[in-house]
């Protein structure tokens, strides 16, 4: 368990978070209006942080751990037999 | 806090890193065996590579006041050379006797290939013919998850490697269980980018507690900072953990596994 509650922690990394937030929205804006764009629109990438982002907006306690798995290569039980 | 760094390429730094982490506590340091950012033509190469790591290396350390120990391999990037790959670890012995050297290391994956599995699972032979601890390198990004999963089978492919004789390295939010569940030791790589931060690593010993887990700067050639695990103890202390518990993942973690090493001597700071 973290050692602070809840609301010390919200305190710490409000702005952190917002700026993070900001970071990703202006990224996304800069690959939108730049020549191209249409080109990547359906590239897979994209598709991932979409993804990515609709994970964050989900609740519970292993939203990392999701995001990681959203960026993996599966997994193929008994590949060595 | 007196720390241990137990996976940093002191080759690739300079002597006043080496001043710099003594003075924010640093006390000893475990070197693996890498890739110098190109590959390297024979087994001569390594040979000197392995006498540097053996040799100069501890001196170098020891000025500053730190002490070196070492882990002796191929890497998985030059493991696609099978050839060289073979010719190396049948050269590794010359060099296992040595003071300082742990064990076999970092060995494991970096694209999942089959030749990398074939000298992952050689010189995982060689460790359990010879009795020597392992370090694990595991891949990063997209190939992370599915590497660690292999990496675990192909060391289950075999029972004459006790699971707490080895360590699974760089493991994240997705691959920290399946080191902890195989009964492995693990630890977590603080690194720009590609691996974890001091928060993250903070968040994973939260939730999967201080048991067999130890944290790393893997200083190296590249962006990275060898004074990374002074910034993780940081990050516990604002949390409000204890100094005993952040003392038991950055020093008395990295010596219990260690003391499993034969030859591993260690002299306690004042
Ligand atoms: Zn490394």
């Amino acid at each position: 368990m973290p050692a602070k509650t809840a609301d010390a922690i919200l305190d710490r990394h409000f702005l952190e978070l917002r700026c993070e937030i900001l970071n990703l929205a202006a990224a996304l804006d800069r690959i939108e209006r730049s020549v191209g764009f249409d080109g990547v629109r359906d590239d897979g990438r994209v598709e991932l942080l979409r993804q990515g982002i609709d994970i964050l907006r989900t609740g519970g306690t292993d939203r990392a751990e999701r995001v990681q798995m959203l960026f993996s290569d599966e997994y193929q039980a008994g590949w060595n037999q | 806090m007196y720390f241990i760094d137990p996976h940093v390429h002191m080759v690739s730094r300079v002597t006043d890193d080496y001043e710099r982490m003594r003075r924010m506590g640093c006390v000893a340091v475990s070197e693996p065996a890498f890739w110098a950012g190109f590959d390297r033509g024979s087994v001569d190469g390594f040979r000197d590579y392995f006498r540097q790591l053996t040799e100069f290396e501890p001196t170098r350390a020891g000025w500053s006041g730190v002490q070196h120990y070492t882990w002796l391999c191929i890497n998985a990037k030059e493991a696609e050379n099978v050839e060289l790959s073979r010719g190396v670890i049948e050269m590794i012995p010359e060099f296992l006797n040595k003071p300082g050297v742990l064990g076999i290391g970092e060995i494991g994956l970096n694209k999942n290939t089959p030749n990398e599995c074939t000298i992952f699972r050689e010189h995982l032979e060689l460790a359990a013919k010879t009795n020597e601890l392992v370090l694990i390198h595991t891949p990063h990004l997209v190939d992370k998850y599915k590497g660690t999963r292999m990496i675990v089978d192909m060391l289950q492919e075999r029972n004459d490697i006790p699971p707490h004789r080895v360590l699974i390295d760089h493991v994240e939010e997705h691959t920290v269980k399946v080191a902890k569940d195989g009964g492995y030791w693990c630890a977590m790589t603080l690194y720009p980018t590609t691996k974890c931060t001091p928060a993250r690593a903070a968040d994973i010993i939260e939730r999967y507690g201080d048991d067999h887990i130890m944290v790393n700067s893997a200083g190296d050639w590249g962006p990275s900072n060898p004074c990374a695990v002074p910034d993780f103890i940081q990050e516990m202390r604002h949390r409000g953990h204890s100094e005993a518990k952040i003392r038991k993942i950055v020093y008395e973690n990295p010596l219990e596994f260690f003391r499993q090493c034969e030859r591993f001597e260690f002299t306690p700071p004042e």
